[in-house]
């Protein structure tokens, strides 16, 4: 089965802990400026919001290689980078419409989510489950349970009035 | 080894800027941040030396597991000689400025001398540089945030800097990092406005690693994780509450200091609570509080998120104020409450929205106004000298003209920028400062808290809990309860407090793990990042070697055992109220019993026994 991250602002803290295990995975050291992911900090609103890709079925970054490094991983889903045959020219940066391809100048090939093989990290790191992996077809299931008590209550009060 | 081994020498009067291989042996002897720090200030400086002179320098670090996974590893210091205390000074903050070094290379900084012209510090991993900061000198932290900012087209960039408190020589002024975190005590900033350097701005991208042994480090940092999650204080009240859990607990066992100490119970705790933060506003139907928020790595989240009513009269017309910002920890909220008898929970949020913005401490704010407050209730303080403000206990108008003269550095406001001890020797009434060692209390009376009491007496930045925190012990019954209205017991319970203490707060980890944590806890991590070496029994010696090096720092700079005491309301005005009613601070009875347990002379100095015990020279 698919499964899909699904991110939960509501619960992140801004803890970076998703970044930290991201960069780990990847670059065998603790930072966040290579993670795949990223939490933005809305000050004036009080919000963290972590971000990274979706893993589009048609991916514009998988089309907009012209070297064809960018490839699908058919169990997990997910558009991985071949780094042997990324030439670092950085078309998918421009062409993906969330910006969540991007360059690493230390390697000079581009990085992005790849869903760890299936066993994404920053899942598992994250304290609050606020970056959860889920049935890829049930990414709404928890706003689904959230409304369908909420009309349930309303309908259950309507009755009782 | 999870350190970087790399440390940056800025000397401000000449512009230079080197890099140095970091002190192996003492690296070994005092594991980072705050031991490291100070054993770099204590061989480079006289302890005698004037805090505010060029010949101070000052200390940023970080310690080993500062940038890494281990929860709540993102802390720093700031260490140096105070100009508050005249002491040994290292302000803890947290945030992401403290990781942001380390990411790029760096255990520490270390700022010498003076530059001739307002400076900013930037660096950008190898590359540091100083730049002039004359567009930004007498402006708030905030605006020097944006400014740097904008300047530098990189929203990524991690910023410490002063405010304009800190500038005008304010005594109590900090240095905030990340706009509402702070090293905020002992006048930390104040140092660094002396040598015109107005902030810090770090962009690291590096990486830290270069564990000991990787795998031991994650299952050590992992299981760690989950203990924090599994305990009631760190899993569920810190992220609910914050540190203002305590508010209404202290409050009921009589040791919630009010109006200036005079009393241990205040009515209007609840309205002041991390409860009352949640409650709906009645203005507008909002809580106070909007969410919980992470420093670097950590996964309690204790930090408050939170807005002021835009009706309040505080902010009517200050839209600037009108969005989120941090909010009150338990201890601001105490000392701008409390012991100023105010309850208005958006006065108090307003004043540490200012404390943040301009960077000053708002525990040595808080109790200046309280005593401020105590003196014009006397009649030693008259309209002529407030400029017409009347500082009455209980006013919230009083507290937010008094907490915007600061910031300013206008009127009565220079006063107050003396923090208490100065105010009260300069009125005539020095019994009135509430201070140890010229810091200003925290927020546990010590007749109530026994224990906290002679912490307070003895530890070497002036009044503080968070070198020897026995309420955890005393109150929450962490790791085991002790009675917190004896004084049997205390002072090894305050030994053992103190050297965890110093040890934790050099490992780069936040202290607030203990309430979780024990060194069993610890350990695995830091062998993790640094080596086998570092065992719970070998901690508590770097610890207690720790302690007693920061003792023997204050000894130089004049301190003597007859600062190692406790004001006389406390120790001979009963508490009135509560549990401790009828007690007093029992902390001269604790204070032999401490001394011998250190291994120090009845004049309170470490034996020749004990310096060679520790491998102090």
């Amino acid at each position: 089965m698919e499964k899909s991250l699904v991110i939960n602002p509501d619960k992140c803290t801004g803890c970076l802990q998703c970044e930290m295990a991201c960069s780990y995975e990847n670059e065998g050291v603790f930072n966040p400026s290579k993670s795949r992911i990223k939490v933005f900090t809305f000050h004036q609103e009080g919000r963290f919001v972590p971000y990274t890709c979706t893993q589009c079925s048609e991916a514009w970054c998988q089309q907009a290689c012209p070297v064809d490094a960018i490839s699908l991983n058919v169990v997990t889903g997910a558009k991985e980078v071949n780094e042997s045959n990324c030439v670092g020219c950085k078309v998918c940066t421009i062409s993906c419409p969330f910006g969540t391809i991007n360059y690493n100048q230390s390697s000079g090939k581009v990085i992005k989510c790849d869903l760890c093989g299936g066993d994404p990290k920053c899942v598992s790191a994250c304290p609050t489950q606020a970056i959860t992996y889920v049935d890829a077809d049930q990414t709404g299931l928890d706003k689904m349970r959230k409304w369908a008590t909420e009309t349930d209550n309303a309908q259950s009060n309507a009755t009782a009035n | 080894m999870s350190w970087t081994g790399k440390l940056l020498r800025i000397n401000l009067t000449s512009g230079e800027i080197t890099t140095e291989a970091v002190n192996e042996e003492w690296k070994n002897d005092y594991l980072g941040s705050r031991g490291l720090a100070t054993k770099y200030l204590s061989e480079e400086i006289d302890p005698a030396c004037e805090p505010l002179s060029a010949e101070n320098k000052m200390i940023m670090a970080t310690g080993p597991l500062t940038g890494t996974m281990a929860a709540t590893g993102g802390r720093y210091v700031v260490v140096t000689k105070g100009p508050l205390t005249n002491c040994i000074a290292c302000s803890n903050s947290g945030g992401f400025i403290g990781a942001e070094m380390k990411n790029a290379g760096w255990d520490m900084i270390i700022f010498e001398g003076k530059a001739l012209s307002p400076v900013y510090l930037y660096i950008e991993n190898d590359k540091a540089e100083l730049l002039p900061a004359d567009d930004i000198w007498g402006t708030s932290v905030w605006h020097t945030d944006e400014w740097l900012h904008n300047k530098h087209q990189d929203p990524l960039l991690r910023i410490a800097a002063v405010g304009r408190p800190a500038e005008n020589g304010c005594f109590y002024a900090g240095i905030v990092n990340d706009l509402h975190r702070a090293a905020g005590r002992s006048g930390v900033g104040t140092v660094m406005a002396s040598k015109n350097l107005k902030a810090v701005a770090i962009r690291g991208t590096l990486g830290v690693g270069n564990l000991a042994d990787p795998e031991g480090f994650m299952k050590a940092v992992n299981d760690g994780k989950v203990v924090l999650s599994e305990n009631p204080v760190t899993g569920q009240g810190l992220p609910t509450y914050g540190t203002q859990v305590l508010m209404n607990v202290i409050n009921e066992i009589g040791a919630l200091p009010t109006n200036n100490m005079k009393d241990v119970q205040f009515d209007g705790a609840h309205a002041i609570s991390g409860e009352a933060m949640h409650e709906p506003r009645k203005s507008d139907g909002r809580a106070n509080l909007t969410t919980n928020a992470a420093c670097f790595g950590c996964t309690i989240a204790c930090g408050r998120i939170s807005t002021i009513d835009q009706g309040h009269f505080s902010v009517a017309n200050k839209s600037k104020y009108w969005g989120n910002s941090g909010g009150l920890e338990y201890e601001a909220a105490w000392a701008l409450g409390a012991d100023n008898g105010v309850d208005d929970l958006d006065a108090l949020t307003y004043v540490n929205f200012i404390c943040n913005e301009e960077g000053f401490d708002p525990i040595t704010f808080g109790a200046t106004v309280a005593a401020a407050m105590e003196m014009f209730e006397d009649g030693d303080l008259t309209l002529e000298h407030t400029g017409g403000i009347a500082f009455n206990f209980g006013s919230a108008e009083a507290l937010i003209q008094a907490v915007d003269l600061v910031a300013s550095g206008e009127g009565f406001g220079q006063d107050l920028a003396l923090g208490s001890k100065r105010l009260c020797e300069k009125y005539g009434r020095p019994e009135l400062s509430m201070t140890v060692k010229g810091q200003e209390f925290p927020a546990y009376d010590p007749r109530g808290i026994q224990g906290i009491g002679l912490n307070y007496a003895t530890s070497n930045r002036g009044a503080c809990h968070v070198r020897g925190y026995t309420v955890a012990s005393e109150v929450l019954g962490i790791p085991e309860k002790t009675d917190p209205l004896t004084a049997e017991g205390k002072p090894g319970l305050v030994k053992a407090f103190q050297d965890i203490t110093a040890s934790v707060d050099s490992s780069g980890l936040c202290l607030f793990t203990t309430f979780a944590w024990t060194l069993d806890n610890i350990a695995p991590q830091i062998q993790g990042a640094c080596g086998d070496k570092w065992t719970v029994d070998y901690l508590l010696e770097v610890g207690e070697r720790i302690w007693n090096m920061e003792r023997e720092f204050n000894l130089k700079a004049g301190i003597t055992s007859a600062d190692d005491t406790l004001p006389p309301r406390l120790r001979k005005e009963a508490a009135k109220t509560g549990p401790a009613k009828g007690l007093v601070s029992q902390v001269e009875k604790m204070m032999p019993e401490y001394y011998q347990l250190r291994g120090w002379s009845a004049e309170g100095v470490p034996t020749d026994e004990t310096r060679k015990r520790l491998g102090l020279k």
